[in-house]
């Protein structure tokens, strides 16, 4: 079984978030990146798969060269190859069609995206390269094990969890649950060694240009000063919340 | 990052150290400050990982990387606030193994090297007396050679690993009327019959068990001497160069971790109507100690660079940690008082580091001992050779 999981680079989520260029792009400055959360479930995953039935795994990220240490990040975990798509990451569909061609070109048997990244929280990514590559899609996924060509998933509903059962070639969307944070790996001295031998190749983008542009980002408003009430003035207390938040 | 000392790899390393400690260290660290004892499960955890390999032959499992990895494994323990915890690691990996791989031959290294790496045996260095541990050339453990073995007699005090280590490096007088050229260094198991030891309490490093060690007509045999008989002296000496850089870089760390913490304390606390890093008085202080860190961290780099290369930088390393410990009990003391009655509460870490920092300048030779030295070679270009 041919695996690739795609690798978003995002901000660590302590991460200080501000904005530079009138509000249209995110300020990197200081800022510390790591494998988005979601991916990292699935890369986990499929080291699973990679040690109890074989299979190849390979990582791919559409990025800059400042996105390599995260992709190495991911071969010191125990990945076989990585690949960088020589491109800024705009929207999910110009990210989707890079990832598509990837897909296509590798013959990958199953894809593991992240449900959603944490920076620009999209979501699409892991919907449109199913599409765009004819495979099965499983969003949400927390749970997925491969029999053959046979694939039993199971995923989050609202409320409660729905199992699937489908075929390759696939592509989920995962995030927790097809690991538990316990289970994430940090890289030894070895894998870290071992992941420079192994290969990164940087492939060009195939020429998609981007149909949507940022006009602007906001934060959310700055939260007000906190009043302290005393336990003993439950009287304040409701006068407050009555007068003056006029929520009861 | 600073580039001209640290590659890609080197911070994947630290980030992997990092996340590391935080997963598997940090949650133990109170526990193991109050029980002053490191629970056996994380030096395996930390052999598994390959950290007590970084800087050894991979014939015996090490990875024999270049001492910027080292570099990273000290500072990185600085910064989770248990200078005892450090100093537990530090002292296997860089006092009691320095000398297996230096001094051990082949069997002594497959029985005591390789386990030290894998994290299955814990090593200490004992040179310190109880009647002396500046005058290394006076101490009075003595190791009386009687026929295939030695027997060793004595007392070691201030040992790091000094309780709960499997294995102990010593350094004993072989020939007592030569001075400095009659001592040898012998490697001995915990449980050799008429080895016992004391734990010692102490104002800081509470995590690490340091140890008074008695020997009793303790019976070595011969070929647990390390390294040839009568060299002691400048065995020792020699590895005073790279213990004397770690214990700068470990100052250096914690007075960055120290000077990271206040800032952050002093962009949240109150007082007239503004957070307290507006106050001249106060911003001028974080300039002057970050300039002073900085100095002796970028300092510390060239001397690890050089120490690398395989230099011999005994006056650069005494230098180093004569001014990086001297920094960092300033700079610490200051942040300590930045966050004011905070800065003295156990629930905060600034009171823990305090008392942690002020080991620096008296461990592995005291200040003035290193002044004593540097003023040897500057005024008197006095010469130290590594020992052959
Ligand atoms: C927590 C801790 C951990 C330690 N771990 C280890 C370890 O793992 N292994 C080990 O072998 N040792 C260890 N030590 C011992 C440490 O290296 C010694 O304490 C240190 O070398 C000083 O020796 P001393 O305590 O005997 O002081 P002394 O030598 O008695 O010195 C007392 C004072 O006199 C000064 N002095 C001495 N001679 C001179 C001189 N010629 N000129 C001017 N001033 C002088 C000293 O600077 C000092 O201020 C540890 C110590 C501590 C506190």
């Amino acid at each position: 079984m041919k695996i690739l999981v795609c690798i978003s680079h995002v901000p660590d989520t302590t991460s200080k978030i501000n904005f530079t260029d009138g509000d249209t792009k995110f300020d990197t400055n200081g800022v510390q990146f790591v494998i988005n959360p979601n991916d990292e479930f699935g890369l986990t995953r499929a080291m699973w798969f990679k040690e109890k039935q074989g299979a190849t795994v390979d990582v791919v990220n559409v990025g800059g060269p400042e996105t390599e240490p995260t992709l190495r990040k991911a071969l010191a975990i125990g990945a076989d190859g990585a690949i960088r798509v020589n491109t800024t990451a705009t929207d999910g569909f110009a990210v989707a069609k890079q990832l598509a061609d990837v897909i296509k070109n590798g013959s990958y048997d199953l894809v593991i995206a992240g449900r959603e990244s944490i920076d620009y929280n999209g979501g699409m990514v892991p919907g449109m390269i199913a599409g765009l590559t004819n495979a099965n899609f499983v969003n949400n996924c927390i749970s997925l094990e491969v029999d053959g060509t046979n694939a039993k998933a199971v995923r989050e509903i609202d409320g409660g969890k729905e199992t699937v059962s489908t075929t390759l070639p696939l592509v989920i969307g995962g995030q927790k649950g097809l690991v538990e944070e316990s289970d994430l790996r940090i890289p030894n001295m070895r894998g870290i060694m071992m992941a420079r031998q192994k290969p990164l190749t940087i492939v060009e983008p195939n020429g998609i240009t981007t149909e949507t542009t940022t006009v602007k980002f906001e934060k959310p408003a700055p939260k007000g000063a906190v009043k302290l009430v005393s336990p003993d003035n439950l009287d304040e207390l409701v006068n407050l919340l009555h007068n003056e938040a006029k929520v009861i | 990052m600073n580039t001209m000392y640290f590659t890609e790899e080197h911070q994947l390393f630290r980030q992997s150290l990092q996340d590391f400690l935080k997963k598997e260290v940090v949650p133990h660290i109170d526990k193991w400050e109050k029980t002053g004892t490191i629970e056996r499960f994380i030096w395996k955890k930390f052999g598994d990982m390959g950290f007590f390999g970084l800087n050894y032959p991979e014939q015996y499992g090490g990875l024999n990387l270049d001492l910027f990895y080292t570099v990273i494994f000290l500072e990185e323990l600085q910064k989770i606030n248990s200078g005892g915890f450090a100093a537990a690691m530090w002292a296997h990996a860089y006092l009691a193994m320095t000398h297996v791989n230096k001094e051990g031959n082949h069997e002594i290294k497959e029985k005591y090297l390789t386990p030290s790496i894998t994290g299955d045996k814990i090593g200490c260095l004992c040179i310190t007396e109880p009647f002396g541990g500046s005058d290394v050339a006076g101490m009075r453990t003595t190791a009386e050679k009687k026929g295939d073995t030695y027997v060793l007699n004595g007392s070691k005090t201030f040992i790091t690993n000094g309780i709960y280590s499997d294995y102990l490096v010593v350094a004993a007088k072989t020939n007592p009327d030569a001075g400095h050229h009659g001592m040898s260094i012998f490697i001995l198991d915990r449980d050799t019959k008429g080895v016992s030891a004391t734990k010692l309490d102490k104002l800081g490093w509470r995590a690490s068990d340091t140890g008074e060690i008695a020997f009793d007509n303790v019976v070595v045999p011969a070929n647990q001497l390390m390294g040839e008989e009568g060299k002691g002296f400048p065995y020792i000496m020699q590895h005073f160069a790279l213990e004397r850089l770690i214990m700068g870089i470990n100052a250096h760390a914690r007075a960055e971790f120290a000077l990271e913490y206040a800032l952050q304390y002093m962009s949240e606390r109150t007082a007239f109507g503004k957070t307290i890093d507006k106050f001249q008085a106060l911003r001028h202080k974080v300039a002057d100690f970050y300039t002073e860190m900085e100095i002796c961290k970028e300092f510390n780099y060239s001397v690890a660079y050089r120490l690398n290369k395989g230099e011999y930088v005994v006056k650069e390393a005494t230098m180093s940690k004569l001014q990086s410990t001297k920094m960092a009990d300033e700079v610490i003391y200051g942040c300590l008082q930045f966050l004011g009655g905070y800065g003295y509460m156990e629930d905060y870490p600034l009171a823990r580091l305090l008392r942690d920092s002020r080991l620096g300048p008296i461990g592995g030779g005291t200040s003035e001992i290193l002044r004593e030295i540097i003023a040897k070679m500057v005024i008197d270009k006095k010469d130290y050779k590594p020992a052959t």
